[in-house]
């Protein structure tokens, strides 16, 4: 590869960014869906009945043991089956969002199981109701414990986001196959630069969870570093 | 009438009746200290007093509400009747400050600088206001175990329970959380302390209560345990948790 090539690639910057940024919207329906289905989940399994704990239980089985691109096929073209009219970006962000949710899912499980149970029984011998105990006492610390845990399935599921190609939607790695498709030499150089933009959005998430766990932390409850 | 009942309380974990019937009154302003082996169940009993350990049988009463009714908002009640932990169990993530006025401002509702005003005040009762920022990682265990008499405190409880507040101390600290209880027991606050410290006993003591085998075996103010005790295994305990634990402070 020459510096020639380097300056044809240039002018296609702008397309792959645009497709980068659908990669940023997928990245961010994702995550936020599978940080509330997490939660729930973690808290489900941690604190409701036996029955309900199993049924969580089995739910993160199927979503950890299924292939994402299984997943990606399974709610776009199972949902439209069914009558559900969905578009490939939205059947993205649910299928890896709820595949996101059940990893999270464990990362809160372990971190909820590392409270001590003291604090809960101080808790509500002042007078907090089961569910406030948990939001005002075990969830403040358990979300700053999950944080190492999180930073790695966020790295994780940026990358996931270019598997939306395989249902069409229109994100880097769909664009980059445009450009190739119009010019093949471009192929090495223009993966080379998808390649570099995720190193670099992945230094910079990382970089932010980093940063709002260093301001988070509390003396007396470091997380795994 | 007395501020607490507790009648013919029973519990059984598994295969073992850990309560086996227990009653017994107090009224307000009085300080209990509750003594016996380990293992006897005074611990439950304090926790089936506000139902963190739910009892199997019998009933409990806080003035005229039916602490074990199943009709009784129990929440409401918890928030009248102080808690000390053997461990001290401080929420790790707040403050000395924020562990006080959680209760405050989560339970009671008070808002936030009449809350802060009210925490600093038991911080400062607990000597304890210079440590207000403090996290409980940050505190020995005695000025951690004082935080939780603050936090309880805070609340405005009808009456305080002990768990052996200071089996889990150096002994250099045990001093400064006692005297800390002392000084409640004398300004009139109604407390049940499980206990092994004698001394403390035999100053603030109002009754003592001896409880081996779930059962009670023998209660009577400090002067009648200590010298005149009607049941011989009552003495006989006495005598070695004195020797152990000694009577000096």
């Amino acid at each position: 590869m020459n510096l020639s090539v380097w300056t044809e690639v240039a002018p296609h910057a702008p397309v792959l960014l645009r497709g980068l940024l659908i990669n940023i919207q997928l990245l961010l329906g994702l995550i936020s869906l599978g940080l509330v289905v997490g939660v729930v989940t973690a808290l489900i399994e941690v604190y409701a009945p036996r029955p309900v704990g199993i049924a969580a239980g089995a739910y993160t089985w199927f979503f950890r043991g299924v292939p994402e691109i299984v997943l990606l096929f399974l709610f776009y073209f199972g949902l439209s089956q069914f009558g559900v009219p969905v578009s490939a970006f939205f059947a993205a962000v649910l299928a890896l969002g709820l595949r996101s949710s059940a990893y999270q899912a464990q990362i809160f499980r372990g971190a909820f199981q590392s409270i001590p149970h003291g604090q809960m029984m101080a808790a509500r011998a002042l007078g907090l109701g089961r569910l406030r105990a948990i939001v005002h006492v075990v969830l403040p610390q358990a979300l700053r414990l999950s944080l190492a845990g999180w930073s790695n399935e966020f790295s994780s599921v940026l990358k996931d986001t270019t598997l939306a190609w395989g249902i069409g939607v229109v994100e880097i790695m769909r664009q980059a196959s445009y450009i190739r498709a119009r010019n093949f030499t471009l192929t090495l150089p223009i993966y080379v630069t998808v390649a570099l933009m995720f190193l670099v959005l992945t230094y910079v998430g990382n970089l932010a969870i980093g940063l709002a766990e260093r301001k988070l932390r509390v003396p007396g409850l470091e997380g795994q570093r | 009438m007395a501020l607490l009942r507790v009648e013919n309380l029973h519990k059984r974990y598994g295969h073992e009746e850990v309560l086996k019937g227990v009653t017994l009154a107090q009224d307000a302003g009085e300080t209990k200290v509750v003594i016996g082996p380990s293992g006897t169940g005074k611990s439950t009993l304090l926790r089936c007093i506000n139902r963190l350990t739910e009892p199997d049988q019998g009933r409990v009463w806080l003035e005229d509400t039916e602490i074990t009714s199943r009709r009784t908002d129990i929440n409401r009640v918890r928030a009248k009747i102080g808690f000390v932990f053997q461990d001290f169990n401080l929420f790790t993530h707040l403050t000395a400050l924020d562990n006080v006025r959680l209760g405050l401002m989560k339970v009671r509702r008070m808002p936030r600088a009449a809350a802060t005003g009210r925490a600093m005040a038991e911080l400062e009762r607990v000597g304890l206001a210079a440590k207000a920022n403090a996290y409980p990682a940050q505190l020995s265990g005695g000025q951690q175990q004082r935080v939780s008499i603050a936090r309880a405190l805070a609340m405005d409880p009808k009456l305080i329970l002990f768990d052996e507040p200071t089996s889990a101390l150096d002994p250099e600290l045990i001093g400064e959380v006692l005297s800390v209880m002392i000084q409640l027991a004398r300004d009139g606050m109604t407390m049940i302390v499980v206990t092994h410290e004698m001394g403390f006993a035999r100053s603030v003591a109002d009754e003592i209560v001896f409880m081996e085998g779930g059962v009670i075996v023998e209660q009577g103010t400090p002067d009648k345990m200590f010298r005149s005790p009607e049941v011989p295994r009552t003495g006989e305990f006495l005598r070695k948790i004195s020797d152990l634990y000694g009577e000096s402070r």
